[in-house]
């Protein structure tokens, strides 16, 4: 059988369309209300649904593309509809994902893996087994861990509470496109003072059809709770498409915590515009671990809304850029209530021509008396040919803030290399090892199996290159 | 066990070592002295085959096997060691995981865990290192001595067959040299060799000098035993430079 390629791949999509409805896609450029509404009748949304997708539509189509960050200009926005549909045509097999991708599960063991899981036999990381031997004590505590086709069928007045109130899709065009389009995702309800142990993973999502690139992921943990959410991106996702819009809700009640790690490792022909936001009240705590390796162009700016006295947020942040990648990522915090603190600590690595961004916001409101900040951002680059580049955005609007900016950028020092070449370790192991050095506060924050892949990744994107 | 003939070496184009000699024996401890400028450190980036000195006429064999041919890893694998004047600091990587791995990679093979902390903690114990810093990032944050002492445990725990140690005992404390001096004499044996680059003969204390050389302007200028260490150190260069000069 012929290896799949990308152009493959577009030409594919385009010929499953052309077979289900030829005149009503041909005759519109770009995503139609008709669209919206078979979506909408396929997934059985309540009417308040459709509703909200018609709506979100609407503002698509009155907003523009952003002016600013990486160029997105390969997305080609009247063949939305392209994005949008090929839900049917997702592959299911591992042959049929673009080789780079296929290779890199393959050396990591993922494929491997995953049958472990899907036989229920598990090593002492599998993740889920430990979830479903968990799961009962968890409903009988009355925590919702579910999907969202399930959430809005099963929890609907609590989806239609918060569902993108924190991310409205006015946002921006890719919020608004997310709210006429998302298509699976993930659904959390951690009810108040309950303590969840163990991590949840949403490697389940994979293997279920439909969970697009449009997925939505809610998370609500109540007053006095506790929770680790960890997102598998890094796992296969069945991708042939070339636009990612996820989003990403949480909500961080009284005296809460959340704790939410995610490694993104998306095919190299990924557009991944993707948007996440916490929402955290009085004494309430949200930590992100975020990775990004993959795509062709990511723009992920978590943010975190400090809304709640005393209010505090962690991120914690690595991104890796290569051959042809420009990943513009960082974070954003809204220092909103008096005595909230921010904590922002991030590493960018760029190789082979990548481009790394690191870009953050942080704002003050006048009402935050008393806001702490600090910010540490690390940039390496591996060669002459690559690109890094930090753009931290401040905007403090009260006197007795106390923020606090560090920034640096480099290079692998030869000196060091030597260093390591002198005790043996061979030129190539010496570069991995600094790298994974520079990571590594990082990395010490990763649940164990990410962090054994983020090394494996690294170790794969410095393979062959030096 | 080293044979360094008409050795001639240049960094950015600028001829540092000119003509050198030095022949070091199985079981010898050499000292090269000589002023700042003169090539000493030269000399030990080039025997471990630092990217930026270029050798420009000459050999160097170690153990029949010329070395020039050889990258530094390979130089280091064939039991060359360098103690750096000033380590580098390399975040990230613990001073264990950095043995370890120079272990691994020197024996081909796996070096088991719990007796390699073993040891690594015997020997800390001897160079009156506080047992935390295995677990320290190698040598972020360490102290002038703290480093040297770092040098001298990777030393003692890879066990080289030449031991080059360029200042090893420069900017440290009476304590600390005593420390150091006593560290590389518990290396030392009939089957290695050391070439030490000092200032002071405190280091020496607790070896036996087999010979020392005195290198002025990139040759060596005279050749001599443990008491040109002591002249050395009572009447300076003065009378060498001269030599040079004439």
């Amino acid at each position: 059988m012929a290896k799949k390629t990308y152009v493959e791949d577009i030409e594919r999509t385009l010929y499953d369309i052309k077979d289900e409805d030829r005149s009503v896609y041909k005759s519109h450029a770009g995503l139609t209300e008709e669209i919206i509404r078979d979506i909408s009748a396929r997934k059985n949304d309540p009417p308040w649904m459709l509703e909200f997708r018609l709506k979100s539509l609407e503002v698509y189509h009155s907003l523009s593309l952003p002016t600013w960050g990486p160029d997105i200009s390969a997305l080609d926005m009247d063949r939305i509809v392209t994005y949008v549909k090929p839900d049917a045509p997702m592959v299911g097999s591992w042959d049929e994902l673009p080789d780079d991708i296929k290779n890199t599960f393959d050396r990591l063991g993922i494929p491997e893996a995953e049958k472990k899981s899907l036989a229920g036999v598990g090593a002492q990381y599998d993740s889920e087994v430990v979830y479903h031997n968990v799961q009962q004590s968890l409903v009988d505590d009355g925590v919702v861990y579910t999907d969202m086709e399930s959430a809005l069928r099963d929890y609907e007045d609590i989806v239609r509470e918060y569902f993108m109130t924190l991310v409205p899709p006015k946002d921006h065009k890719f919020a608004a496109l997310h709210g006429a389009v998302w298509s699976g995702g993930s659904f959390v309800y951690v009810p108040r003072g309950v303590q969840v142990k163990i991590p949840l993973q949403s490697y389940f999502r994979l293997n279920a059809a439909g969970a697009g690139q449009f997925e939505h992921t809610l998370i609500i943990v109540e007053p006095g709770a506790s929770l680790h959410f960890i997102e598998g991106c890094s796992a296969p996702k069945y991708n042939v498409t070339n636009l990612h819009a996820g989003c990403v809700e949480l909500f961080v009640k009284d005296g809460a915590r959340l704790r939410y790690s995610t490694i993104e490792n998306w095919s190299r022909n990924m557009m991944n515009l993707n948007t996440k936001r916490a929402l955290v009240e009085r004494g309430g705590l949200i930590e992100w671990v975020s990775g990004s390796f993959g795509s062709r162009v990511s723009m992920l700016y978590p943010c975190s809304v400090l809304h709640g006295e005393g209010a505090r947020c962690e991120f914690t942040g690595v991104t890796f850029a290569s051959r042809g990648q420009s990943l513009d990522t960082g974070a954003s915090v809204i220092h909103a209530a008096p005595n909230t603190s921010a904590n922002i600590n991030t590493r960018t690595i760029s190789k082979s021509g990548g481009a790394a961004t690191y870009r953050s916001a942080v704002k003050v409101t006048k009402k935050a008396s008393n806001a702490k900040c600090s910010v540490n951002c690390e940039s390496l680059m591996l060669d002459d040919e690559s690109r890094s580049d930090t753009l931290p955005v401040m905007d403090i609007e009260r006197g007795d803030a106390d923020i606090g900016h560090e920034a640096k950028i480099g290079r692998i020092s030869e000196e060091a290399i030597f260093y390591l070449t002198a005790r043996g370790i061979d030129e190539n192991e010496a570069r991995a090892m600094i790298v994974r050095g520079f990571v590594e506060p990082i990395a010490k924050e990763l649940p164990l199996e990410y962090a054994v892949e983020m090394n494996n990744l690294i170790n794969l994107e410095l393979e062959g290159s030096m | 066990m080293l044979e360094i003939r008409n050795l001639r070496a240049a960094v950015d184009g600028k001829e540092i070592l000119r003509g050198l000699d030095l022949t070091v024996g199985c079981g010898e401890v050499h000292v090269i002295l000589g002023p700042n400028g003169g090539g000493k450190s030269t000399l030990m980036n080039v025997l471990m085959g630092h990217p930026k000195y270029e050798v420009v006429g000459g050999t160097i064999t170690f153990e029949g096997e010329d070395l020039l041919g050889l990258k530094t890893f390979e130089r280091a694998r064939r039991g060359l060691f360098l103690s750096f004047q000033t380590p580098e600091e390399i975040p990230g990587i613990t001073v264990e995981n950095m043995i370890r791995t120079s272990m691994q990679a020197m024996s081909g093979g796996k070096v088991k865990y719990l007796e390699f902390r073993k040891q690594l903690r015997a020997m800390m114990t001897e160079l009156k290192m506080d047992p935390s810093y295995a677990r320290r990032y190698m040598n972020v944050g360490f102290s002038g001595g703290e480093k040297k002492r770092s040098e001298i445990l990777q030393l003692l725990m890879l066990n080289p067959k030449l031991a080059l140690l360029d200042e090893t005992d420069s900017g440290l404390d009476v304590d600390a040299v005593q420390i150091v001096s006593s560290g590389v004499a518990k290396f030392h044996n009939e089957n290695n060799s050391c070439v030490i680059i000092t200032h002071n003969a405190q280091i020496l204390k607790y070896l036996t000098v087999d010979a020392a050389h005195v290198l002025i302007d990139g040759r060596i200028v005279k050749d001599g035993g443990s008491e040109l260490v002591e002249q050395i150190s009572e009447e300076g260069y003065g009378a060498f430079a001269e030599a040079v000069d004439g």
